[in-house]
């Protein structure tokens, strides 16, 4: 390692009263910041492994599910067409609950109010494959957050979440994504911290994951007890998320290290 | 095999010899570590003790890597791919995984051309080598240092 | 259900060399893990992979616990025929999943 673990923890307090959102010009892709060999295979389809999960997340689709026996495909038709740009505008506001929503959260909601089939949980292999496969559906449409009013107090609270300390090490997500992304933490960049291609192959996971996963991850690193999957909290960290990576563009599936 | 052996003494002094090399052997590491065959013995187990020679054999993995859970590798060899001469089989070892194994790629004339990607897991910084198996009976090989880079944060496993 | 990802181009010259790629989705679990219970998850990996042009092997390969998960491999073959290329993908259990892909060689 090229950095004291320590040093770096040092230099991430140190950047913690000057954390500045990221200007517009500078928001980068974690793509980016991987190496030339990672990338590689994030570009190409026939070597990317979140292709199986969107592969998977196809026949999904298309499959009959829950006492309607009606598949996706049966009201949505073509996801190539229903679904292009969907993911973009995620999350959004859902009247039903009242509450904002996150795309995972969504396609379970479809499919147990209107395919009246059980609820997928979070991380299983069938709702990271039907997410994949809608996310993937928006790849290089730019981030869309919805300019809708409904939202604004989830996303309010979603960056207060962002720039609040937590844990044991007492940093922030600002800390790190907003103060120090072009450092690096061991061998690892910090980078920016943006959503552009979930759920992603991640290489250390050696498997496909939500941004749910993702954030818990970096929660247990800075030693704080991570939110629930599917909370408000996550939720609001999405629509934040999204707000400050508008205009990146879609990558689903995405490969990281 | 100490143990054995001193179980054929009567006296007391025999006894407690068995005692002390059952410790002994409770204090080494799993078995399984301790029979990893070294590099070399492992390229012997694949050749059957054929010497094996540097050259033909071109062998592409990044000096460094981001996660040693997913190394891109491509192993190259010079050969006309022709019915007569050709590459029969690639193998892949590593110094200091827990198996010493990798992958064993069988290829023949039909293949066209000698060249094969995969990808695989390095336990830590290591030496690779691969190994191509000709037609005519002769090995070649190349090997490669990769020094694989830690994450900063792990992931809780719950 | 079998989750199998191959590249083959759908047409070809006769002689010409092709570029294959392959990938399965399967954890290739070592056996050197241990779960969060702190109980060692046991081995289960893809063995043995090949493939078949019309019927007859031109490639296979052994895996080992070393090979990444949703193990990829590519590799080459000369397009003789118009016909199928068959994969197959063997795990510990013997468990086989297939794929498949037509080429037309003119």
């Amino acid at each position: 390692m090229r950095f004291p673990l320590a040093f770096a923890a040092a230099q991430l307090c140190a950047g913690i009263a000057v954390a500045q959102e990221i200007p517009p010009s500078e928001r980068r892709s974690g793509t980016n910041f991987m190496s030339a060999e990672t990338q590689a295979i994030q570009a190409d389809d026939g070597s990317n492994p979140g292709m199986l999960w969107v592969l998977q997340g196809g026949s999904l689709w298309d499959e009959p599910a829950g006492a309607s026996r009606r598949s996706c495909a049966s009201c949505h038709g073509e996801a190539a067409t229903s679904m292009r740009g969907v993911a973009a505008r995620y999350p959004a506001f859902d009247a039903a609950s009242g509450a904002s929503i996150d795309l995972a959260g969504k396609i379970d909601q479809c499919r147990m109010t209107r395919q009246h089939a059980t609820s997928l949980p979070r991380e299983s292999e069938e709702l990271l494959g039907l997410t994949a496969y809608v996310g993937h559906q928006s790849r290089g449409m730019p981030i869309a957050p919805p300019d809708d009013a409904r939202l604004d107090a989830a996303r309010a609270e979603g960056k207060r979440l962002f720039q609040t300390r937590m844990g044991q090490l007492d940093l922030s997500c600002s800390s790190c994504h907003d103060a120090n992304w072009r450092g690096r933490l061991g061998g690892s960049a910090v980078t920016q911290a943006h959503p552009t291609g979930y759920p992603i192959y991640r290489l250390e996971w050696q498997t496909i994951g939500s941004l749910q996963r993702r954030m818990r991850g970096c929660m247990v690193g800075v030693r704080a007890e991570p939110f629930a999957y599917g909370s408000a909290e996550f939720v609001a960290l999405e629509l934040y998320l999204a707000e400050r990576a508008a205009g990146l563009a879609i990558e689903t599936p995405a490969v990281r290290p | 095999m100490s143990v054995a052996k001193h179980k054929f003494r009567v006296g007391r002094r025999g006894l407690i010899l068995v005692g002390g090399a059952g410790l002994l052997v409770l204090a080494l590491p799993p078995a399984r570590a301790l029979t990893r065959p070294s590099l070399q013995e492992a390229v012997n187990g694949f050749t059957g003790g054929t010497p094996v020679e540097t050259g033909k054999v071109k062998l592409d993995v990044p000096p460094l890597v981001e996660n040693g859970n997913a190394v891109g590798v491509t192993v190259t060899v010079e050969s006309p791919m022709t019915a007569g001469d050709h590459v029969r089989r690639i193998a892949l070892f590593n110094e200091k995984n827990p198996q010493a194994d990798v992958a064993v790629f069988t290829l023949g004339s039909r293949a066209g051309r000698a060249r094969i990607a995969t990808r695989i897991r390095l336990a830590t910084s290591q030496t690779l080598i691969a190994v191509a198996e000709l037609s005519d009976g002769s090995y070649w090989s190349s090997s490669a240092n990769v020094i694989v880079t830690l994450a900063a944060c792990i992931e809780d496993l719950s | 259900m079998s989750r199998t990802l191959v590249s083959v181009p759908k047409t070809a010259r006769a002689g010409e060399v092709i570029d294959i790629r392959a990938m399965i989705a399967h954890p290739m679990e070592t056996g050197y893990r241990m779960g969060p219970n702190g109980q060692a998850i046991p081995r289960k990996i893809i063995r043995h992979f090949a493939c078949d042009y019309d019927g007859e092997e031109v490639f296979s390969a052994e895996f080992h616990p070393a090979m990444s998960a949703n193990p990829f491999v590519a590799f080459s073959t000369v397009a003789t025929k118009t016909g199928t290329l068959t994969f197959r993908w063997t795990d510990d259990d013997g468990k086989v999943e297939t794929a498949s892909a037509e080429i037309a060689v003119s």
